[in-house]
């Protein structure tokens, strides 16, 4: 049966179709990946070449001049611990509170079911906005302190719904009646039989919470005073869009600094390193990221 | 005989006495719920959190209706009704503000609602697994990328002297343009800026349908001499219309809540005319200028203006197909 289908030959509307497809996605291959590949090319290449507009695809006189710098940076190196730290603790605060959340509302019987998971969407339609937010950290105390930049985020109610639908398709009722006909309590199943089946989504959840925790710059810039509690985005903000380069944290280089290349370099370096830790774990999570965007689709 | 007469009992109990059964059954569920402690145990750290951190704030937009004043507080300021608004209305400056939001938003919604579609067909369309696999890996990673290394990437493209776009225009003989410097082509940068980063991402959701299409109606149209144009329209496209029509109502709802973080990064003194939306104005009042009373008003009009929009388009999408978010 399936040789015969192929048996039908394509049209000749059809083959022209699939050959412009094919040149379409080849295009847009290209205009994505093209503005990477320059990036990380200018980032290895001179400050002369990249001044002078010489870098086209390739590294032009190749030279690592613009990772030393980064890396002679104190600010930089200071956002990249602040970052690890709040993306560490951040995730795994926010696993904990996801699971512990997802996991009892996603009990068909659970009494008042509807009406806590109400309480939990309606946040996702409506907030207080941005001064009420800012004046509630403030009384807590948490404005220029670590802990701003982790309990506020403690949770994210899509994600928890995502988690929610992931656990109603994949733990059978059966397997919760069995377990309570031989006296497992609720946390007892909770801890022995839901966590060891959830490490899909456990892995969606952390791909997703820790993405979020190392991009995030806003909360920082407004939460945030002291330089040495900067995560990295803000750094970066300062140095690719505001142009604040603190030529002191740049002692060998410093004489370098008047050329204007080498700020452009850094610039570029700076780009790329950012972006790794992220890009490094990108090909082996791809799996558990597109899984992620199933689940949220399914109840949407 | 027992039986049959405990049947008949218990269904007199239920035409009899209604009131007395919902109090039996009220009893019932709170003896159910009082075994489920365990549960709401679980449940009561992240109560707490939406309490502490979304609901609290929320009573906290009494002010938008006050004049907010540190020494008096919140609840001892004095009440001034609908001025905030009136005063946010009736500025021309501020209608700038608005239409800058509801421009590019729009502009977002027209062009980047159709764009991971047409990815998604199109990729489905691939017979060359290894080359479809190669796209798709290559699209989805910029969504990875953060919103200031994306701006930062924007500006380093961009750049006058030494942009990799305005090299390629002077190659043809143009002059540079000054990309983030023309009001004018604001709206074009971000939208297409944000489409580039989340096309190949918001193409998954639709992949992931188009998979779920059923191989013998595909093959019953080829076998009945369908062209693959025809097959995407009758087959490809009505499979994925719950998808379009949810993702729609989702997109037309966020109109108006343009996000602040990527505005506010590309914002500069020579495109402000155009670049500067309602998040970005709410920031600058409230926190920069510290008129905490009259931010929050403007905040609670942009989240109640999107609320409304996404219910009613929400409504209009149940009434004329029978997909919706609630």
């Amino acid at each position: 049966m399936k040789t015969s289908n192929k048996l039908i030959k394509e049209s000749k509307a059809d083959k022209a179709f699939i050959i412009g497809n094919y040149i379409i996605l080849a295009f847009v291959l290209v205009i994505v990946l093209y503005p990477i590949i320059y990036v990380v090319s200018a980032s290895f290449s001179s400050p002369q070449a990249v001044i002078g507009g010489e870098v086209w695809l390739f590294p032009v006189e190749p030279t690592l001049m613009g990772y030393e710098a980064v890396f002679k940076n104190n600010q930089i190196l200071v956002g990249f611990k602040n970052s690890f730290i709040y993306m560490i603790c951040g995730t795994f605060i926010n696993l904990i509170m996801t699971m512990l959340c997802a996991y009892p509302l996603s009990r068909k019987e659970l009494v008042g079911r509807n009406v806590i998971t109400g309480i939990f969407v309606f946040t996702m339609y409506f907030s207080g906005g941005l001064v009420p937010t800012y004046m509630l950290i403030q009384k807590l105390g948490l404005l220029n302190t670590r802990w701003a930049m982790i309990i506020p985020a403690a949770m994210s109610v899509w994600n928890m719904i995502i988690a929610r639908t992931y656990l109603q398709n994949t733990i059978p009722d059966t397997l919760y009646e069995a377990a309570e006909i031989d006296g497992c309590s609720p946390i007892g199943f909770f801890c022995k039989v839901v966590m060891p089946l959830s490490k899909p989504i456990l892995a969606v959840l952390v791909l997703y919470y820790g993405v979020a925790h190392w991009n995030t710059y806003f909360s920082a810039m407004i939460y945030l005073n002291n330089q040495d509690l900067f995560p990295l985005q803000l750094i970066l903000r300062n140095i690719l869009i505001m142009n604040n380069i603190d030529p002191t944290m740049m002692q060998d280089v410093e004489a370098m600094l008047q050329k204007q290349g080498l700020v452009d370099l850094l610039k570029y370096s700076v780009i790329v390193v950012a972006s790794v830790p992220v890009l490094c774990i990108y090909p082996f999570v791809q799996k558990y990221f597109v899984k992620g965007v199933m689940i949220g689709a399914l109840k949407g | 005989m027992a039986k049959t007469n405990a049947g008949i009992i218990e269904q007199e109990e239920v035409f009899l006495g209604e009131p007395l059964d919902r109090k039996a059954r009220l009893r019932k569920t709170c003896r159910k719920a009082l075994t489920q402690w365990q549960f709401y145990l679980m449940l009561l750290l992240p109560l707490i959190y939406v309490i502490v951190f979304s609901y609290i704030p929320m009573g906290g937009i009494v002010m938008a209706f006050k004049d907010y004043s540190v020494s008096k507080g919140i609840w001892g300021s004095d009440w001034v009704g609908f001025k905030h608004f009136i005063q946010f209305l009736s500025s021309p400056s501020s209608l700038d503000v608005i239409w800058n939001t509801l421009a590019l938003g729009v502009y977002s919604l027209i062009a980047g609602f159709p764009i991971p579609i047409l990815l998604a067909i199109a990729l489905n369309e691939v017979g060359n697994q290894k080359f479809k696999k190669v796209v798709q890996m290559v699209t989805y990673a910029p969504y990875f990328i953060s919103t200031v290394v994306m701006v930062g990437l924007i500006m380093q493209v961009t750049d006058m002297r030494t942009g990799i776009i305005n090299n390629i225009l002077q190659l043809f003989g143009q002059d540079p343009i000054n990309f983030l410097g023309d009001p004018d082509l604001f709206p074009s940068l971000y939208v297409w800026s944000g489409i580039w980063q989340t096309a190949g991402y918001s193409a998954i959701i639709y992949l992931a349908a188009l998979a779920g299409v059923s191989k013998e109606l595909q093959e019953a149209a080829i076998v009945d001499g369908a062209s693959r144009l025809k097959r995407i329209w009758h087959i490809d496209l009505p499979a994925i219309r719950p998808q379009i029509i949810i993702l729609l109502i989702f997109n037309v709802g966020s109109i108006m809540s343009i996000g602040f973080e990527k505005v506010y990064l590309m914002q500069n003194s020579m495109n402000m005319s155009k670049s500067e939306v309602i998040a970005t104005f709410v920031y600058k009042i409230g926190l920069v200028n510290a008129d905490y009373s009259f931010s929050t008003a403007v905040g609670l009009f942009n989240s109640v203006v999107g609320f409304i929009l996404l219910i009613s388009v929400n409504w209009l999408a149940k009434k004329f197909s029978d997909t919706s978010i609630w």
